[in-house]
């Protein structure tokens, strides 16, 4: 019988989770979204990380910290604070920074990331769209794009319309692609179709915009009517290959309807059994003063990296993923 | 027993869902840009085998089932249940019945150790190891010479296990045997 020494390794857990030549990817993407938006004379700023208010969506739970002695969070998206810039006269701004999601860890999503996000005075949301598809396209070396709206997006990958199904048609679908028998609310059954049936079915190798999303997805959008009489969010989302990308809004500027959504948003949080996060009253005294009519996006840098290094995990693009830090 | 949320869900933790005890494999996280996020699950049903897919809304929670591993050792059958015992220094004996032992059955030998998992203290699965050495009972003739590659034929073991053999493989041989394919690998060497 052999006997194997016993050696003590050295632990390897300390290593990146990134190569070395993915951190120069990185850099690398930086200097070309810098360089973008230079040419187009967008400024660079940093907002704070700390707020001591919340995030008011709903489905989004920030991570609590603590500082010089009262609690404040870390911000999920920067965007309070960069509107704040623009009603304070800052012109087009963009961006890039860590942002900070509790409770979402998977192959595509880390609890911080980094987001590129920037705002630009007096475009309309296709004109951002085309911008946006410039960027990503160019980095990507993709030219081939789509748009579809929410609703044919519904009906081309779910085989229904989602304003005008019935309550127990949607429930049926949902439950049908989760293999629960789970009572799911309609919002519920409209967001398991999109990432179980409509996300995985999209096209390949093409920008793919999605928009005109119900109005009660709206966010921080502008509402609109279409032509088929439904209340629709003047948002858009990008899709690369199934994977969302980055998230546009032709920006609500009324102050008012800011608030009611905020309002509206506490009671979700509410029903979920949470102490409402407290709303951002320098947000909406800046709105109140007068934010200025844009367009403005979110983008996941992370992704937009996992896609043009063919890396299916978030942890490879990342210097240290989450299990790692 | 304690309750683990969508958040803890690992490959190889052990939860109850349907009232089965399951184990699970894959755990993927998923969120449209604004909304609520779920958990597509796949799962082996321990009792059954039987992988399911399942989704979960974020933060949902399920029990964790009582289900252990333990190494332990085949004794005997008496007709009805398989007789192990653990080799832990406990020498605690557990029947496992037939439909706990399943496929396993045709990789049994005796003094082998196998994975035992015991639910409620029961056993519900055994494993056999990667590799086991099993007897050839029946084959047809060996062919002289014949060991190059070419040609197979069946043969038959101890436990009664069919598999595929070389040609010049004859009655009588020890054989080394894959257990996940169920293939031959080699003969084996002797002690």
């Amino acid at each position: 019988m052999l006997l194997f020494p016993s050696i003590e390794e050295p632990s390897m857990s300390w290593q990146p989770s990134a190569s070395l030549d993915m951190l120069k990817a990185r850099a690398a993407f930086y200097g070309f979204i810098r360089q973008f938006f230079e040419l187009r004379q967008v400024m660079e700023v940093e907002t704070p990380l700390l707020s001591k208010a919340g995030v008011s969506d709903p489905y989004l739970y920030p991570v609590k910290a603590q500082a010089m002695g009262q609690d404040v969070y870390l911000h999920t998206s920067p965007e309070y604070p960069m509107k704040r810039l623009l009603a304070a006269g800052s012109g087009d701004i963009y961006q890039i920074c860590k942002v900070f999601r509790d409770q979402e860890l998977g192959a595509r999503h880390n609890p911080e990331f980094t987001m590129l996000e920037y705002y630009r005075l007096g475009f309309s949301l296709k004109t951002l769209m085309d911008e946006v598809a410039q960027l990503v396209g160019d980095y990507l070396n993709i030219q081939a794009r789509m748009e579809l709206t929410y609703q044919v997006a519904f009906q081309r990958y779910a085989q229904l319309d989602p304003f005008t199904a019935t309550d127990e048609s949607l429930l049926k679908a949902a439950q049908s692609a989760t293999n629960s028998t789970e009572d799911f609310d309609r919002a519920a059954c409209l967001d398991i179709l999109m990432t179980h049936s409509i996300e995985p079915a999209l096209p390949h190798d093409c920008l793919v915009f999605i928009v005109d999303y119900p109005a009660d997805q709206a966010a921080l959008a502008k509402v609109s009517v279409d032509p088929l009489g439904n209340a629709v969010a003047q948002r858009f989302e990008l899709y690369v290959n199934g994977m969302e990308l980055a998230n546009g809004y032709d920006e609500l500027s009324h102050a008012q309807e800011q608030r009611d959504r905020f309002e509206r948003d506490q009671q979700q949080q509410r029903a979920q059994g949470l102490v409402p996060r407290p709303i951002d009253e320098h947000f909406l005294s800046a709105m109140q003063s007068g934010l200025p009519e844009c367009s403005g996006v979110a983008i996941g840098v992370d992704r937009i990296l996992m896609l043009r290094t063919d890396q299916s995990d978030i942890s490879r693009v990342v210097s240290m993923g989450f299990h790692a830090s | 027993m304690a309750s683990y949320s969508t958040n803890e869900f690992k490959s190889g933790l052990k939860v109850m869902l349907d009232g089965d005890p399951c184990s699970i494999l894959e755990n993927e996280f998923v969120k449209p840009g604004k909304g609520q996020a779920f958990n597509r699950v796949k799962l082996r049903n321990l009792k059954s085998g039987r992988v399911w897919e399942r989704t979960f809304k974020s933060g949902e929670k399920l029990d964790g089932a009582d289900v252990m591993d333990y190494t332990m050792e085949y004794l005997y059958t008496d007709g009805e249940f398989f007789h192990f015992m653990a080799t832990d220094g406990s020498f605690e004996q557990h029947a496992a019945p037939d439909e706990a032992v399943a496929d396993t059955k045709n990789w049994l030998k005796e003094q082998e150790n196998y994975e035992v998992t015991l639910y409620n203290g029961s056993p519900i699965s055994v494993t056999p190891p990667n590799f086991v050495e099993l007897e050839v009972v029946e084959t047809d003739p060996g062919l002289k010479g014949d060991t190059a590659q070419g040609g197979s034929k069946p043969a038959t073991l101890t436990t009664g296990a069919i598999v595929r053999v070389p040609l010049f493989i004859n009655i009588g041989e020890v054989l080394r045997i894959d257990t996940r394919s169920g293939e031959y690998v080699s003969r084996a060497k002797g002690d």
